[in-house]
């Protein structure tokens, strides 16, 4: 295990040990706040960051299992590919935000627009996420074990919400839908691959109603003309 | 005499807004388009250059030296781009556009030197390959976004906004979406693509700044990073560029064309090219920053002339979307049958978001797109920036320069009022520059 130490380090310095990696386990003391701590990481490495850090931590993660042992700022995790980044503390904006794969876990509350527009990412989150999550979400699954904001999942395409507590309100073209036996499944792999301690039995699920992925343009001269 | 009271015409409500009107009637949804403002707007053609005189010494015309050479993003890239004409390809997505056509653009761009971009909808093979500089945007919907083709680019755009539409986000019509575009994009097959206008995960320039901290963290601080805005106020938003850590500003104007724009979006929203250079280089040059951080204009250059009146107001390159696709073989009169049958035009033909085009550029069908030989266009696209540097290059010899950036504003003259005042030059034949107090 390697100690790398913010307080004397740059953050170049950190980021480049980290990133050229290709094994290992790395701990790094001192954050205090780092913006693009353990961002671009592209290997099964292991990262265990002690304190808080600022924005996109563990940005446009593959393959790395990075954990936050405190707060994570605005963007945790942006653009993730694979992989697992997980905070003990809460999140800023924009948790997981347009993740492609892996997994994002957040043991505190997410803030606002937790999942926007992710695209693959699986994201559990141990509290409530704050409003607009979920914003035009693609793809991938996101699961609150707490409430969720208002606005919950507007304009959503094929992204799966799964939500324990209350919704403040559903953003446009977000329905709540039946909760199936796959559903189940899939929400107790992955609430045990968070290590959340949950019953998918107390989920709502929600989704898209598709009624938002198509202009419906009229035809009146047509339809004259056909008479 | 001719005229006829019975078919007096209206301005107001000419035959355009009538035709409009019986559309929006029929359909109940706002017209979608391609192409960009098709309303006249002040442009470079309301400029002239004034040429060699008395207290002027020209240069040859052909032979004698005037460099074209631009590097783009030293200010904090240990890897900027190096051009060889200050013309570069603007981003167009593969989506929008077809893979033949993306080709084609890069095999143009590289044999002329300069560089390509990507666009709303991620990196291909294809592109890549056939480009030997390659541009990748970063833009709100990050469509097809991951660190290897962030890694494999040769610089990064990150997109704020479009000429054609400030405030708007990217659309892709249903016809479009085939199944490679779907799944670059994660969406469903088939479903109108209307993407993000606004970026997931930061607002403003402070959270832009950090942004371009982890881009540069990612990419080992090798790439320049360039901010693309559309124009509307370039003032502001180019300082905020700098401040937030651009290498290299973008500006396109609102003649800058697009895939696929509401109608009322593109005519109606932000400032014309012309009027927003002069007001980005002062912006540059109040922050000490001109030609230190790159200013690259968009939005309507047609012609070696537009290209060395935007470098004579103070650009490094321009970018071309539009006239590259003209190149290429857009609205070519040869198929206007074809463009007819679809009713409209050679020469009219603005859209792009159906799907269908009949020259094979702007489409997804594999019949269709099969039309463009990408060799052949981008022998074409070659061919057409080597005029556009060698006119340039022209003009600028003709006022004395050994390099195109030494041309300046100095050098030209406005032949409208109000391009006088937007361009900050005097109306020819006189020394007044309108609101200028000096
Ligand atoms: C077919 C087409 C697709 C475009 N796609 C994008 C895009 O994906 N991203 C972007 O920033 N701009 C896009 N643009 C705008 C161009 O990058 C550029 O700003 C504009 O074309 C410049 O104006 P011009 O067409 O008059 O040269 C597109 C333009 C066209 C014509």
């Amino acid at each position: 295990m390697k100690v790398l130490d913010l307080g004397t380090s740059s953050l170049r310095e950190v980021n480049s040990v980290l990133q050229t990696a290709t094994t290992g386990e790395f701990v790094v003391s001192n954050p205090q706040g780092a913006h693009a701590l353990g961002c671009g990481l592209d290997a099964p490495v292991t990262l265990r960051v002690e304190g808080p850090v600022g924005y996109y931590c563990g940005g446009m993660n593959q393959q790395a299992n990075v954990l936050v042992d405190g707060n994570a700022g605005t963007g945790l995790a942006e653009n993730i590919m694979s992989g697992t980044v997980t905070v003990t503390g809460n999140a800023g904006q924009s948790a997981g935000a347009t993740g492609h794969g892996g997994l994002v876990v957040v043991q505190g509350n997410a803030s606002a627009r937790c999942g926007i527009s992710m695209k693959g990412v699986d994201i559990v989150v141990g509290g409530d996420v704050g409003h607009m999550s979920a914003f035009m979400a693609q793809a991938g699954a996101l699961i609150v074990l707490g409430d969720a904001g208002a606005d919950l999942g507007d304009s959503i395409y094929e992204a799966q919400l799964f939500v324990r507590g209350s919704t403040t309100s559903l953003g446009a073209d977000c329905v709540e839908k039946e909760v199936r036996p796959e559903h189940l499944d899939f929400l107790a792999v992955r609430l045990a691959d968070a290590e959340m301690d949950a019953n998918p039995a107390d989920f709502s699920r929600y989704g898209s109603a598709r009624m938002l992925y198509n202009f419906h343009p009229d035809d009146v001269n047509a339809v004259e003309a056909a008479r | 005499m001719t005229g006829d009271w019975g078919l007096r015409p209206s301005h107001t409500f000419s035959q355009d807004v009538l035709a409009e009107i019986r559309r929006a009637a029929n359909t109940g949804v706002y017209s979608i388009r391609g192409f960009g403002a098709k309303r006249q707007l002040p442009n470079f053609d309301d400029l002239v250059f004034l040429g060699a005189s008395m207290s002027r010494y020209p240069l040859e015309g052909y032979r004698e030296a005037c460099g074209t050479d631009v590097v783009l993003g030293a200010r904090h890239a240990s890897e900027p781009i190096q051009i060889d004409i200050p013309v570069t390809i603007a981003g167009m997505s593969f989506g929008s556009l077809s893979a033949n056509a993306k080709e084609a653009l890069g095999r143009g761009a590289s044999a002329a030197g300069t560089s390509t971009t990507t666009g709303d909808g991620g990196m291909t093979d294809e592109e890549r390959s056939h480009s030997t500089k390659l541009v990748y945007q970063y833009l709100p919907s990050r469509y097809g976004m991951n660190p290897d083709d962030l890694r494999r680019a040769d610089a990064i755009e990150v997109v704020v906004g479009q000429g054609a539409k400030p405030g708007g986000g990217g659309m892709l019509m249903g016809q479009k979406i085939s199944a490679r575009v779907a799944s670059m994009r994660n969406l469903p097959e088939g479903i109108d693509q209307r993407s993000a206008c606004r970026h997931p995960d930061w607002t403003g320039p402070d959270d832009l700044e950090i942004k371009i901290q982890e881009l540069r963290e990612i990419t080992g601080w090798r790439k320049p990073i360039y901010v693309k805005i559309g124009a509307a106020r370039p003032y502001y938003d180019t300082a905020l560029a700098v401040k937030a850590g651009a290498d290299v500003v973008v500006v396109d104007g609102m003649q800058g064309g697009t895939a696929a724009t509401q109608d009322v979006f593109i005519e109606h929203v932000g400032i014309p090219t012309l009027a927003a250079v002069p007001e980005a280089v002062r912006a540059l040059k109040e922050l000490a920053m001109h030609r230190t951080v790159q200013l690259v204009v968009a939005g309507g250059i047609r012609s070696g002339a537009d290209v060395a009146k935007a470098l004579a107001l103070g650009a490094d390159a321009v970018s071309i979307g539009t006239a590259a696709l003209v190149a290429i073989g857009d609205n070519d009169p040869e198929l206007d049958a074809e463009y007819r049958a679809l009713g409209s035009a050679a020469g009219y033909w603005d859209q792009y978001q159906a799907g269908n085009d009949p020259a094979g550029i702007t489409t997804q069908d594999p019949d269709l797109a099969g039309r463009l030989d990408p060799v052949l266009a981008g022998r074409r696209l070659a061919n057409y920036l080597k005029v556009l540097t060698l006119e340039a290059q022209t003009l600028a010899r003709a006022c004395g320069k050994s390099h195109i950036h030494n041309l300046e504003p100095h050098d030209m003259a406005a032949l409208t009022v109000e391009a006088a005042a937007m361009a900050g030059v005097p109306l020819a034949g006189t020394s007044w520059v309108p609101g200028r107090r000096d």
